[in-house]
């Protein structure tokens, strides 16, 4: 009699129960479906009502309709009717929804509510674009600078305290603020810290003035850059989930240092996203300098002390007064007014420091003119192939102050296509530094759909030549080992959808590895039974020693194995990772499946009261 | 079914010289390949731009390739990719475009030719972050190398540990001379197989190890060498069946998985024959060579004080 633990079979067999369970998700397959999303809201159990009586009203009937995450989804029979449900609900709630096509699982409702999910697919595999961007985490820094410059300007202004220059270094990390004399340059630094006191100022001589100098330490550096990157993920994630792109389950995440990775699933025309993503597009509200003369300005060169000069959309040079009122990063919120009065628009709203600015600055300068200034950084190479940023700044509007106004108004002067994007960009923020393209991949759906196909026909093919190969190499025994492996798979793919690692091509090749793997333990221990049973003990015997002493060799194998795999894990990127995810997994279920599956059926098989004369192997 | 009903009695050790040989004409043939022909990097590495596109009927190939340069893209090579239906344009990393819309500007060309003609896939990889990844397979590569060297020097003695690293050593050395001879893309795929090979390579030796040790400590009136030999050809049925049965299944993938995987599967493929043949040929008989004797495999026994009793 072969003794094997009951618990150990117990928990092989609920195992096995709980992996069909959550293997299950995966065989009912996908269907066209609408992902009906909100800007910056949930969308509610009521609205899916009244979305399902709409399309009811118009007799299209959704296969299933499920809330996840704030995202209403629902699934159709056919691709005609996901359209023309679209269509009925794009006309009927015009602005309520943005609206994306997508395919969703047809998994039932009482599973979904229990947590299970089908496996989800890699890009190469659905179809869908890939994309990594560079943030110019030195660029962030700049603007650091260049902020501390301003807030150093309007401090020494406010206080009304003379100075001679303020002075950025970028490659020293530092900002100088020189003075005429020690007298002036204690109230400066008095003025510049009683409006910031976290500041470390040193006071320094540069060519025989007395100076303050701000000089960024490492620490604030390293926080910049990484804000820097925070910040762009969140902003592209904004810009991602507007209603003006309508794109399904964007993902955006940060790689390694600098770089940011985001994923499209199921897109198919990458140019409008990219050309939207990357943009950096603000505005800069600037009272007009209405004492000088811009025309002369622009003729001799020589701009007037406190004045910038600027050009408007028609080249018209127009002066305007350094100090910015309020800018872009200030907004809450803006929408896009196809048809005021004054042709397209954008309203805006301001925080509450702005709007109380906006309202000072209001009343302080009625009738005099207040201008919006568009500012669009770009990333262009110059002739000497350096990077250099391009930044073009144009007056669009410039008004007269009529009345007093803090928070809510609108800008115009814009058109309809730019008002669109400049909403969009301005209600997601705008990126805290520069963003370069560096990878793209775009897998179109048919090549996906020819990646399943071809990796399922491997899949089957070589698990079938391994099934076929074990039964006639070691019947019985091999018959047990197959039905392991098949528990295996299931254990497998069951693991992969619990952790919601996406299965990609190579990650189809790990599984079949794995199954050529998994077999190598069943090997290990057949072989050693055969063994044993040559030196003549009995057929039970030979069992019991086959598997203890085959443990160790299976083990060490595995761990060799293992490590390789988890080292590709930790280095490997995109299509790699999901190999190594695949065949770490992998490596764990088949150790189980074939030292505690195998010996439970061997059990089973053989651990009767019976007398046991030979072994089928 | 048995296909080993005997113990073999192989004499591996006695002829291990000639063993040596094949390895080192392997190995030296391996970097003269790389040297004189290189490797045919994939735009993964090298940076630049790859896109794949199909088309209805079989186009001429030539005839693609003057419309391109006509249209601006001079240095594009067009080649025919799994069928020849199927045409794959690689654009070197190009400092001055950017990425950007050149899958689409290359569709509309061939579209000029062929009007079913329809974009499958784009890759667009920058010089910089090519580079980085190419950094990285390397890192990685010496990351697992060391890493398994430690777990084998921890688990056996020195002497194995040693032969086992550098019979593995020679396996990926293999399967890159092949990369070379074949020209066949050298991507990030290329790199996780050879990865895989490392370890399942190692596999196959822990487990002649592993047997050398238990063999060691049960027959200790047999010479080393001896030993070595009868642990090898007991295990040499397992060694040979489960590569077998895993040569199976990446044959499937190389058949049926497609372009894609077509130079992950041969790497496979080369690679598990590398390291079946190195861990029955070669990996034990360096540890013979450097020295491995019985005693090294005996289990060390702690040196408890004995108790004594009390005196009578």
């Amino acid at each position: 009699m072969i003794s094997y633990p009951r618990w150990k079979m117990v928990l092989v067999g609920v195992l096995f129960l709980i992996g069909i369970l959550l293997a299950l998700p995966n065989v009912f397959g996908e269907e066209s479906a609408l992902q009906l999303v909100r800007d910056r809201a949930v969308v509610t159990e009521q609205d899916r009502s009244s979305v399902e009586q709409l399309l009811a009203s118009k007799a299209i009937k959704p296969d299933g309709a499920f809330l996840d995450q704030g995202r209403l989804t629902l699934r159709f029979a056919s691709k005609q009717d996901q359209l023309k449900a679209r269509d009925v609900i794009t006309e009927a709630r015009p602005n309520d929804f943005t609206i994306a096509l997508t395919q969703a699982s047809r998994v039932p409702e009482w599973m979904r509510n229990l947590g299970l999910s089908p496996l989800k697919l890699g890009l190469d595999l659905r179809g869908g674009v890939y994309l990594v961007y560079e943030v110019d985490v030195e660029g962030a820094v700049h603007q650091l600078l260049d902020h501390r410059e301003q807030d150093f300007r309007a401090s020494l202004r406010n206080a009304k305290v003379p100075y001679k220059d303020v002075q950025i270094d970028y490659a020293a990390r530092r900002v100088r603020v020189l003075f005429r004399d020690a007298e002036s340059l204690a109230k400066g630094r008095d003025a510049i810290l009683s409006d910031n006191r976290s500041l470390h100022l040193t006071e320094v001589s540069v060519d025989g003035a007395p100076a303050v100098q701000l000089e960024l330490s490492p620490q604030e550096i390293k926080e910049r850059q990484d804000y820097a990157v925070q910040q762009n993920i969140t902003i592209l994630r904004n810009r991602l989930n507007s209603p003006e792109l309508a794109v399904s389950e964007p993902q955006v995440a940060r790689e390694g240092v600098n770089r940011i990775a985001i994923q499209l699933p199921g897109l198919q025309n990458s140019a409008e996203v990219k050309r939207i993503l990357g943009k950096t597009a603000t505005l800069e509200f600037r009272m007009v300098d209405e004492n000088n003369n811009a025309l002369e300005a622009a003729s001799t060169g020589h701009v007037p002390l406190g004045s910038k000069l600027y050009y408007t959309r028609d080249k018209q040079p127009v002066l305007l007064k350094r100090d910015v009122v309020v800018t872009g990063d200030q907004l809450t919120d803006a929408s896009f007014q196809p048809n005021t009065q004054e042709g397209p628009a954008v309203s805006v709203s301001l925080d509450s420091r702005a709007a109380s600015k906006m309202l000072r600055n209001t009343e302080e300068n009625i009738g005099h003119q207040m201008a919006v200034v568009f500012i669009d950084r770009s990333r262009e190479k110059n002739a000497q192939g350096v990077e250099v940023d391009k930044v073009s700044e144009e007056v669009i509007n410039r008004a007269t102050i009529r009345g007093v106004f803090s928070s809510n108004f609108q800008i115009t002067g814009i058109n309809p296509i730019e008002g669109r994007e400049l909403a969009l960009l301005l209600r997601a923020g705008g990126l805290a530094a520069p963003l370069t393209p560096v990878e793209e991949r775009a897998i179109g759906p048919s090549l996906g759909q020819d990646n399943i196909d071809k990796g399922i026909h491997a899949m089957v093919f070589g698990t079938l030549a391994a099934f076929l190969f074990m039964l006639i190499y070691y019947k019985l025994f091999g018959l047990v080992a197959d039905v392991v492996l098949v528990f295996n798979v299931v254990l497998l793919v069951a693991l992969l959808s619990l952790v919601g690692a996406a299965l990609t091509l190579p990650g189809i090749a790990a599984v079949v590895l794995t199954v050529g793997m998994a077999v190598d333990a069943n090997i290990l221990i057949y072989e050693r039974i055969r063994e044993e049973l040559r030196t003549g003990v009995t057929p039970r015997a030979a069992i019991t020693a086959g598997f203890d002493r085959a443990f160790s060799a299976i083990a060490d194998s595995n761990v060799t194995a293992l490590i390789a795999g988890v080292v590709l894990w930790l280095f490997g990127a995109g299509a790699v990772r999901g190999f190594a995810v695949v065949l770490v997994l992998g490596i764990l279920t088949s150790l189980f499946t074939a030292l505690m599956g195998t010996r439970t059926l061997v059990q089973l098989i053989y651990g009767g009261k019976r007398k046991v004369e030979r072994l089928s192997i | 079914m048995e296909f080993f009903h005997k113990v073999t009695r192989f004499p591996f050790m006695r002829t291990r010289r000639v063993w040596y040989g094949l390895s080192a004409v392997l190995i030296i043939g391996s970097f003269a390949l790389v040297l004189a022909r290189g490797l045919n990097l994939g735009v993964d590495f090298t940076g630049g731009v790859v896109v794949e596109t199909s088309f209805p009927q079989a186009p001429n190939i030539d005839q693609l390739r003057a419309a391109l340069a006509k249209a601006d893209f001079p240095a594009a090579q067009v080649q025919a990719f799994g069928s020849s239906r199927d045409i794959l344009v690689r654009l070197p990393p190009d400092p001055n475009a950017k990425g950007d819309q050149i899958g689409a500007r290359i569709i509309d060309v061939f579209k000029s030719i062929d009007p079913g003609a329809k974009l499958q896939r784009t890759e667009v990889v920058g010089p910089q972050v090519g580079k980085e990844l190419f950094e990285k397979g390397g890192y990685a590569l010496v990351a697992t190398l060391v890493f398994i060297l430690i777990y084998v020097l921890f688990r056996f003695t020195f002497k194995l540990a040693c032969g086992a690293i550098l019979a593995v050593l020679h396996d990926p050395i293999c399967v890159i001379g092949f990369f070379a001879l074949s020209q066949v893309t050298f991507d990030l795929t290329a790199i996780a197989a050879i990865l895989a090979v490392i370890g399942y390579s190692l596999n196959d030796t822990v487990i002649v190890f592993d047997r050398i040790r238990e063999r060691a400590r049960t027959a200790r009136k047999l010479g080393i060498a001896q030993v070595i030999d009868e642990s090898i050809n007991q295990t040499l049925s397992r060694t040979l069946m489960t590569k077998l049965v895993t040569l199976l299944v990446v044959v499937a993938l190389l058949i049926f998985g497609g372009e894609t995987l077509h130079g992950f599967s041969a790497a496979l493929v080369i690679g598990i024959i590398a390291g079946t043949y190195s861990s029955i040929y070669i990996s034990a008989a360096l540890a013979l060579d450097f020295g491995l004797h019985t005693t090294d495999l005996l289990e060390r026994k702690l040196n408890k004080p004995e108790e004594v009793d009390g005196l009578p």
